[in-house]
């Protein structure tokens, strides 16, 4: 009972306020933004948040979108799925947002994908599993690298090195449970047994147990898939437990701060992400160079510390939905959705998106590399 | 190697034994003070290792320690004597909400101090790669440390409450109130030191382990509940029990692994509890006058 009147109470304001704003509002475009800034995944909610004030100071700078200015309105979720849906509603229904960019994890953007269809918002997701856009929503897309492409890249990896029996150890979450049911469904396809595969709580902070059972069932390399500070407990777990097998980590590991917590154990850690993090690395002919090195050098310019990839998605979503917007010369969220699926070529930070009607990703596999940690430092794997 | 497999199990164990004691023990000395449950007492196991790793880039990393578990202490203290004592005076009710919410401020006032980014202590002795070996099984020499802290805090206690005044004072107040009082003892002083101490014990069980497990400013309330955990299933009040129920479902949730996927152990945990509780509700140790003695 109490809480239908706080929420009778709330709606008269909100309504009280959209009559305020509505205004002003009028010939600015409101994006919506949901990122996990705080919570477990604050390593990629919080640069992705940084970057998105970044860019959107940017682009109100040259004139705005169309003409007009853009009002982001930034939510943090913590990385909760409860909280994500409830701010997905709020920026829906409450501040009309032209489209919502975000959320941060998997598991957040499976749970507002229904809200944002039937409610007919553009939503790019800066969260990476497949489930997002397989199957095809018409208003839902999506900017980081498809999480199968991530599971091919490190079987041909391990093809390469000889190694065929692993295990796998994922985050109890929408993120690791998608990366594991990938690893699975391709370990037959490149003649790799998965010899133990395990979920762990997001929360942990020792995996030692879980690692002693792993050894002992003999693997050659250990794949692990997580966005939480547990990727760099892992690393050091390991090398404590003196475990032989190689380490891999999953495109969630493309963080430096993750290096920096798991200190010399993060060396030889090898994973897959997209080019980002080794942009100096790259030949001057790569048509993604020029583009990386300008937001690695804006970001760190503004905020002091090095780019991730993360924060790239957020600068991805949000260039990919201006470029949209221009091309179908209106906010109209069915021109909008149709001019995203018309974007052909366009250089991003992940990678080169061409998005169709049918591929609402549009990166191909080619927009991962292999990456390794060489005294605390990202570089391109080269193989042994 | 079967037993250095299961040999291998112990030391997880006695890591995640040894915090859940540390934090047992912390609630046990504000329950025998005041009657209360603190159930802001993670928060001071999280305070000692930020300000430790704040601390570390500036001082050796023992000064760090000792700095961040006095600091604590006496954030402690002020807990006590600026919200509980004029606050929520009258009430164990009224206490243990005021102590709810005292737990969630010092969560958001860390995230504004130190931000969500994760942060760790230099290893004691060795680094992140260090490994001792023993009959088979491997693992950081920070065990020693995190068994070694737990061992001199109970040691230190027990000598403590045995041999001080201070110690005696303590305990007649816990045991009678108006009592000590009438023998000139200060409840108000105790209660202040037992904030202080327990906080000083969480914080130093907070830096022990946050080599090993990192820390950021929202690790209080697992903890909370993990201590508050062992503290019931060994008896409230019973710092030593606090010591064998912590070791027991350490060592529980991680050989629970061998047979259970990881991401249920606490799962695990809480079950066992819930049926010693069934079976025994005073706790493994507990006796009832000790128990719950202001519900």
């Amino acid at each position: 009972m109490r809480t239908g009147t706080v929420a009778k109470i709330a709606a008269l304001c909100a309504l009280g306020l959209s009559f305020i704003s509505s205004s002003y509002a009028a010939d600015t475009i409101k994006i919506g933004a949901i990122f996990g800034i705080t919570g477990p995944a604050a390593y990629l909610g919080a640069p992705e948040d940084k970057t998105a004030r970044m860019v959107v100071d940017d682009i109100n700078k040259s004139g705005g979108i169309l003409g007009r200015q853009v009002q982001l309105i930034v939510k943090d979720s913590g990385a909760s799925a409860e909280k994500a849906i409830s701010f997905a509603k709020q920026l829906v229904d409450e501040e009309n947002v032209v489209a919502i960019i975000g959320p941060t994890t998997s598991g957040e953007s499976m749970a507002i994908k229904d809200i944002c269809q039937s409610a007919g918002v553009p939503l790019i997701s800066c969260a990476s599993a497949e489930t997002i856009t397989t199957p095809v929503a018409k208003y839902v897309f999506k900017v980081p690298p498809k999480d199968n492409y991530i599971a091919e890249w490190i079987y041909r990896t391990m093809n390469a090195m000889g190694i065929s029996k692993i295990g796998v150890i994922a985050a109890n979450t929408g993120f690791g449970n998608g990366g594991k049911a990938q690893l699975e469904k391709y370990a037959s396809k490149y003649g790799i047994t998965i010899a133990v595969s395990e979920v762990y709580d997001a929360d942990a902070t020792d995996l030692t147990a879980l690692l002693t059972k792993v050894n002992a069932a003999g693997v050659q390399a250990v794949v692990n898939w997580s966005i939480e500070p547990a990727q760099s407990i892992v690393a050091k777990n390991m090398a404590q437990l003196k475990m032989k097998a190689q380490l891999f980590q999953s495109h969630g590991f493309a963080n430096i701060k993750y290096v920096e917590a798991a200190g010399e154990a993060a060396d030889g850690i090898i994973f897959p992400c997209s080019r980002l993090v080794v942009a100096s690395e790259l030949p001057d002919s790569n048509p993604q160079k020029k583009l990386l090195m300008k937001y690695n050098a804006d970001y760190k310019a503004l905020y002091n510390e090095d780019a991730s990839t993360f924060g790239g998605h957020a600068y991805d979503a949000l260039t990919i939905l201006k470029a949209a917007i221009e091309s179908a010369k209106s906010t109209d969220a069915d021109k909008i959705a149709a001019a995203l699926e018309g974007i052909k070529g366009f250089s991003g930070t992940a990678g080169v998106f061409n998005f169709s009607a049918a591929d609402h990703n549009g990166l191909a596999m080619d927009s991962v590399v292999m990456v390794t940690v060489k005294k605390g430092k990202f570089t391109l794997y080269q193989g042994k | 190697m079967p037993h250095a497999f299961l040999l291998q199990y112990f030391f997880p164990g006695l890591i995640y034994g040894s915090i859940y004691a540390a934090v047992a023990i912390g609630f046990n000395i504000i329950y025998n003070a005041t009657g209360i449950i603190n159930f802001a007492q993670g928060e001071f196991a999280m305070l000692g290792g930020m300000i430790a790793s704040t601390l570390a880039g500036l001082l050796p990393l023992w000064l760090a320690v000792a700095a961040a578990v006095a600091l604590t202490a006496m954030s402690g203290v002020a807990v006590e004597r600026v919200f509980l004592r004029r606050i929520a005076r009258g009430g164990v009710l009224k206490m243990i909400v005021t102590t709810i919410g005292l737990s969630i401020l010092i969560r958001e006032a860390a995230l504004l101090a130190w931000g969500e980014s994760v942060r760790t202590l230099p290893f004691f002795s060795g680094n992140e790669v260090s490994s001792v070996s023993f009959l088979g099984a491997n693992f950081s020499p920070q065990v020693f440390w995190v068994a070694g802290a737990t061992a001199l805090i109970v040691a230190g206690l027990t000598a403590f409450f045995k041999f001080t005044l201070t110690g005696k004072a303590m305990r007649g107040c816990s045991a009678d109130r108006d009592g000590a009082s009438l023998c000139g003892i200060d409840p108000d002083r105790m209660v202040a030191m037992a904030f202080g101490m327990s906080a000083g014990i969480g914080a130093l069980a907070g830096c022990v382990v946050a080599p090993l497990t990192q820390t950021h400013y929202a690790i209080g309330a697992t903890l909370a509940i993990k201590g508050f955990t062992v503290a019931a299933f060994g008896g409230l009040g019973n710092s030593g029990a606090a010591v064998i129920a912590g070791l027991a479902l350490g060592m529980l949730e991680s050989y629970s692994t061998i047979l259970i996927p990881e991401a249920y152990k606490d799962a695990v945990a809480i079950c066992v509890l819930l049926v010693v509780l069934f079976a025994k509700p005073t706790g493994l140790f507990g006796s009832r006058a000790a128990s719950l003695k202001e519900f």
